[in-house]
């Protein structure tokens, strides 16, 4: 069976590919580029197509097979529009899929599956990096608070943080809001 | 009534009413609270709209009628209550096609441009090199005014010209590549190809038909149904953000909220463009002041008449070569919704119609038109051909066109 994977994202399309590659007779084609997509995919006559649901390219694609329906290999637009709820947990994982006519269900479903099964893991290893960056910057915002307090105050380091503390546990906010209250701040006032 | 609303849109320009509606406080003020979604493709704000991810979606119109009658995928009624505007696209050129067609610094006569581009296409065909257009969805009005303008001039589209599907954000880039030859888009997309010379536009679709519709307000006709009261608050939302929106004095802030990077992330200046009527038609040159080039307030224009459904789908039976069926003909009618409109703003201060059907394209002058509440005066609407679409005879109509 050949399937395509189109992403404009090559992480994703990797992380996807890497779980299709598990699955026995699939050839697996990766697309990352627009510029010639759709003859690409008719060069590679795939059999599903798999389409990020942010891909600018889906109109021009669904067009491309609207048109081919009239052609050999008629894709149609989902596996099987009676099974909404599969293709509602393919929507939620942000995964939309286009597949030829005829293909019987029994050998679309597992890679269907599959590939939203990637796709949320994907998002949710995105969501961990987004965490982890954001715990980063809230920990440098600190950090630039503290040095700010005690330049200005000229108090050391573990004063500075306890003051912070204390501001946050009186609001009852968190110390990283209380930390970039004082950096805006004292960006305000003229500091650097 | 503290209700919420989901509302997927693509950035364009005439995603303006519901993105202002939010951001200004109208929503607020009518008791919703908006979330909006920012999508990059119309299949996917369909997908989010059947699927339940959104309750309301800004689509381009003849895609919510070709959704209600199955073109394309299985059935699913969708039902439009109120119109995001008329108009607001171009058609841009490759700039070397545009300087054989078209006047260089101000919008020519639809009917002399239209007839040396046929000419030109001609010519082109016979040297087996088809022009190719771009239209951003085969069930966009952009699909159906560029059609029905090069239909008028005397050429066959797919015959001619090749048409195909184009995403906005790329048109300039495929304008550049020589992947196409010239594209019918909304803005910011035109000004795009101007800005970086890939481009020169050579109509306003406000031309074509001065009254065209084009966006609307989509929603599933059970969600419409469950949210009855929040679809009417919201409708309630978007004419007070309309009637803000045509405000000079709120112009300049407008284009900042639209150009943000949540919402359209693009270019202000070339926002304030589309919004103010002024478009800059090839690069280097002053703007054009073309009024109602995009058309979001006046003459009820939010109104959803049912006589724009019924003419967007004779274009339907037009071009995907299907037959005209009176059942799909009433199916494609229902999906406008004059009744939840007029629901919503009865006992208002906004004018509603007497009517919910008017021959389309036949005025040539101010004309005073009956009401249910308010004043109505409609000014000059016609196609640029002089024909006019009467809703009484769809057959009649469609034996009619070229």
């Amino acid at each position: 069976m050949r399937i395509a994977i189109v992403d404009e994202s090559a992480s994703r399309a990797a992380v996807i590919r890497e779980g299709l590659d598990a699955i026995d007779d699939c050839e697996i084609f990766v697309l990352t580029e627009r510029r010639g997509l759709v003859a690409e995919i008719a060069g590679i006559a795939p059999d599903i197509v798999l389409i990020d649901l942010g891909n600018p390219s889906r109109d021009v694609l669904e067009e491309y097979f609207a048109v081919s329906r009239a052609l050999a290999r008629p894709i149609a637009m989902f596996v099987d529009e009676s099974d909404a709820e599969a293709i509602s947990a393919s929507i939620d994982a942000g995964v939309s899929s286009y597949v030829v006519d005829g293909l019987a269900a029994h050998r679309i479903r597992p890679i269907l599956d599959l590939a939203v099964r990637r796709f949320n893991a994907f998002a949710k290893l995105q969501a961990d990096l987004d965490e982890a960056q954001g715990k980063l910057a809230e920990r440098e915002c600190i950090d630039r608070a503290k040095r700010i307090l005690m330049e200005s105050r000229k108090i050391t380091e573990p004063q500075a943080y306890a003051e912070l503390r204390t501001a946050a546990m009186d609001q009852s906010r968190r110390i990283a809001e209380i930390a970039q209250a004082v950096v805006t701040a004292h960006k305000l006032l003229g500091g650097a | 009534m503290g209700g919420n609303l989901t509302i997927s849109f693509l950035p364009l320009v005439d995603a303006c009413l519901p993105i202002l509606a939010r951001e200004h406080g109208f929503a607020e003020a009518e008791g919703i609270s908006l979330n909006l979604v920012r999508d990059m493709s119309w299949a996917t704000v369909l997908d989010r709209l059947l699927y339940g991810h959104s309750d309301a979606a800004h689509l381009v119109a003849p895609l919510a009628i070709a959704t209600t009658l199955g073109r394309g995928r299985p059935p699913q009624p969708l039902s439009v209550p109120f119109v995001l505007g008329l108009n607001g696209n171009a058609i841009t050129l490759r700039p070397d096609l545009a300087d054989q067609v078209a006047p260089p610094t101000r919008l020519g006569d639809p009917r002399i441009v239209g007839t040396t581009f046929a000419a030109l296409a001609k010519t082109s065909a016979a040297q087996g090199k088809r022009l190719r257009l771009g239209v951003v969805h085969r069930y966009s009005s952009h699909n159906y005014m560029l059609r029905y303008w090069l239909a008028a001039s005397g050429v066959r589209p797919d015959h001619d010209v090749e048409i195909v599907t184009i995403a906005p954000p790329f048109c300039a880039d495929a304008l550049e590549a020589g992947e196409v030859d010239g594209v019918c888009v909304g803005e910011p997309w035109n000004s795009v190809a101007v800005e970086r010379g890939a481009g020169r536009i050579i109509l306003a679709t406000a031309q074509i038909w001065r009254r065209g519709v084009e966006k609307v307000l989509a929603l599933r006709q059970p969600v419409l149904e469950d949210k009855r009261e929040e679809t009417e608050a919201l409708i309630r939302a978007l004419v007070a953000t309309a009637r803000h929106f045509v405000e000079p004095e709120n112009w300049d802030a407008n284009a900042a909220i639209l150009a943000r990077s949540d919402y359209l992330d693009g270019s202000a200046e070339l926002i304030k463009r589309a919004i103010s009527d002024r478009i800059l038609l090839s690069r280097g040159s002053a703007p054009v002041h073309y009024p109602d080039f995009m058309f979001q307030y006046r003459e009820a224009a939010n109104f959803p008449w049912v006589s724009q459904a019924e003419w967007l789908y004779t274009q339907m039976v037009r071009w995907d070569g299907s037959s005209f069926s009176p059942e799909d003909a009433a199916k494609a009618a229902r999906v406008f919704r004059p009744d939840v409109y007029r629901s919503a703003l009865l006992g208002s201060g906004e004018p509603l119609p007497g009517a919910s059907s008017k021959v389309e394209g036949s005025l040539s002058q101010l004309t005073a038109i009956g009401t249910q509440q308010g004043q109505i005066t409609l000014e000059e609407n016609s196609f640029f051909d002089g024909r006019a679409f009467d809703p009484s005879d769809l057959p009649g109509y469609l034996a009619g066109l070229p």
